[in-house]
């Protein structure tokens, strides 16, 4: 799919700026021209997407689904799958989350929604697709989809209701089971200036950690030889897994930032299960996070929520290395 | 008068969407307050799921997106 862009930068690089094939600077360089381009593209096309996607989707009505039917244990592939095609906002999680607990969900359910939402998302999927190929992004973000349910089912398990907030309990105890806004019906034309505008703030907003991160991922694909990591984190290590993704938890960045730079990880010879987990952790659980979701839970609540999710991701992370 | 209220938490787009409703009642000379209200406990009072939100005079007017002028002018008449 992307010959013409291998053949453009090779002609640009070697043609035009007539630097010597196979240097390690036009090497870096060539790398950076053809993985921006490709991401870029890429990214327009699956925020469109997902931005169609959205428009259509009816939040109000699926939380209303949710509360009023039992679904025996299908509610966590509900709640998980609509934390994936939601566009990961901060900002947005926790009035999500208090919306799902005021409508009677179980707090399970609610976290399968919270865990998966900045997991996969439409960065993360354009970067992966971009990176590893659609194989391995459709087993990340099937297993971001399961890790989500497994999680929540595990934390719904606990009966964690009394670590809330004492406000957020006080809705809990309050659920209504039905909200109503009636919307007005858009065409898919008058949709559409809105579905780019939003595909272009995306873009924008993530477009500098791409460049740093492409940047910083084609001076070590130019510099850093082949193998390199393997000595240090290789599939033998089985320490490997879980120490890099309790480095990834304080770790900040979105999937822009951190997946060009993975990509080079495992060129270099990190196992791909490895780098998955590192990225999960690092998009997953954050400090900005968790002072995010201070506001509905209590500390407590924060370090189980973590913890359980992290557990989840080293798990994951060792059956990748297995599989892939 | 209307009272126009902002739902969010202060991330990207609820400023972009403070910044579209105050050009918009600047530029059409719309006598409104205009109002942020950041904190989650009273913007779940509204009964939302996303932000950012719109409300005019107590209603939930738009949601879960940054509004354009068309939609902001339509949610204020």
């Amino acid at each position: 799919m992307f010959d013409w862009l291998k053949n453009f930068s090779d002609w640009l690089i070697y043609s035009v700026f007539n630097m010597a094939q196979g240097a390690k600077l036009s090497d870096a360089l060539n790398f950076f021209v053809y993985d921006t381009i490709k991401i870029l593209i890429l990214l327009f096309l699956i925020t469109t997407v997902m931005g169609v996607v959205n428009s259509y989707f009816p939040v109000d009505k699926i939380r209303n689904y949710l509360s009023r039917n039992k679904l025996f244990g299908l509610e966590y592939l509900f709640a998980s799958t609509f934390g994936a095609i939601t566009p990961f906002c901060s900002c947005s999680s926790v009035p999500l989350f208090i919306g799902f607990v005021k409508g009677g969900i179980p707090l399970g359910v609610t976290f399968a929604f919270l865990i998966t939402s900045p997991l996969v998302n439409e960065v993360a999927i354009a970067m992966f697709v971009g990176m590893f190929g659609v194989k391995a992004t459709l087993i990340y973000v099937s297993s971001g989809i399961l890790l989500g349910m497994i999680g929540g089912f595990i934390l719904g398990k606990l009966k964690l209701e009394k670590y809330l907030s004492p406000w957020v309990q006080g809705i809990l105890n309050n659920a209504i089971k039905e909200s109503t806004l009636e919307e007005k019906k858009l065409t898919f034309s008058e949709r559409l200036p809105t579905i780019f505008k939003e595909a272009y703030s995306i873009i924008k907003g993530v477009f500098l950690y791409i460049i740093v991160g492409i940047g910083i991922g084609a001076m070590m694909h130019g510099f850093i030889p082949t193998g390199f990591f393997e000595v240090y984190i290789s599939k033998e290590n089985p320490l490997a897994v879980p120490i890099s993704v309790i480095l990834g938890i304080p770790m900040y960045s979105n999937a822009a930032g951190v997946l060009p730079i993975i990509q080079v990880f495992v060129q270099k010879g990190i196992p791909i299960g490895t780098a998955i987990a590192f990225m999960m952790s690092v998009v997953g659980l954050s400090i900005p996070e968790a002072t995010m979701l201070k506001k509905i839970m209590t500390w407590k609540l924060i370090a189980i929520f973590f913890g359980v999710v992290t557990i989840c991701i080293i798990f994951s992370g060792y059956i990748f290395n297995l599989i892939l | 008068m209307k009272t126009i209220k902002i739902l969010g938490t202060g991330c990207a787009k609820c400023k972009a969407t403070e910044q579209a409703i105050r050009n918009a009642i600047a530029k059409n000379n719309i006598e409104a307050t205009v109002e942020k209200v950041e904190d989650i406990q009273q913007i779940m009072e509204y009964n939302i799921l996303s932000t950012p939100a719109v409300v005019v005079d107590e209603v939930v007017k738009i949601k879960g997106k940054v509004p354009s002028e068309v939609e902001i002018l339509e949610a204020l008449s």
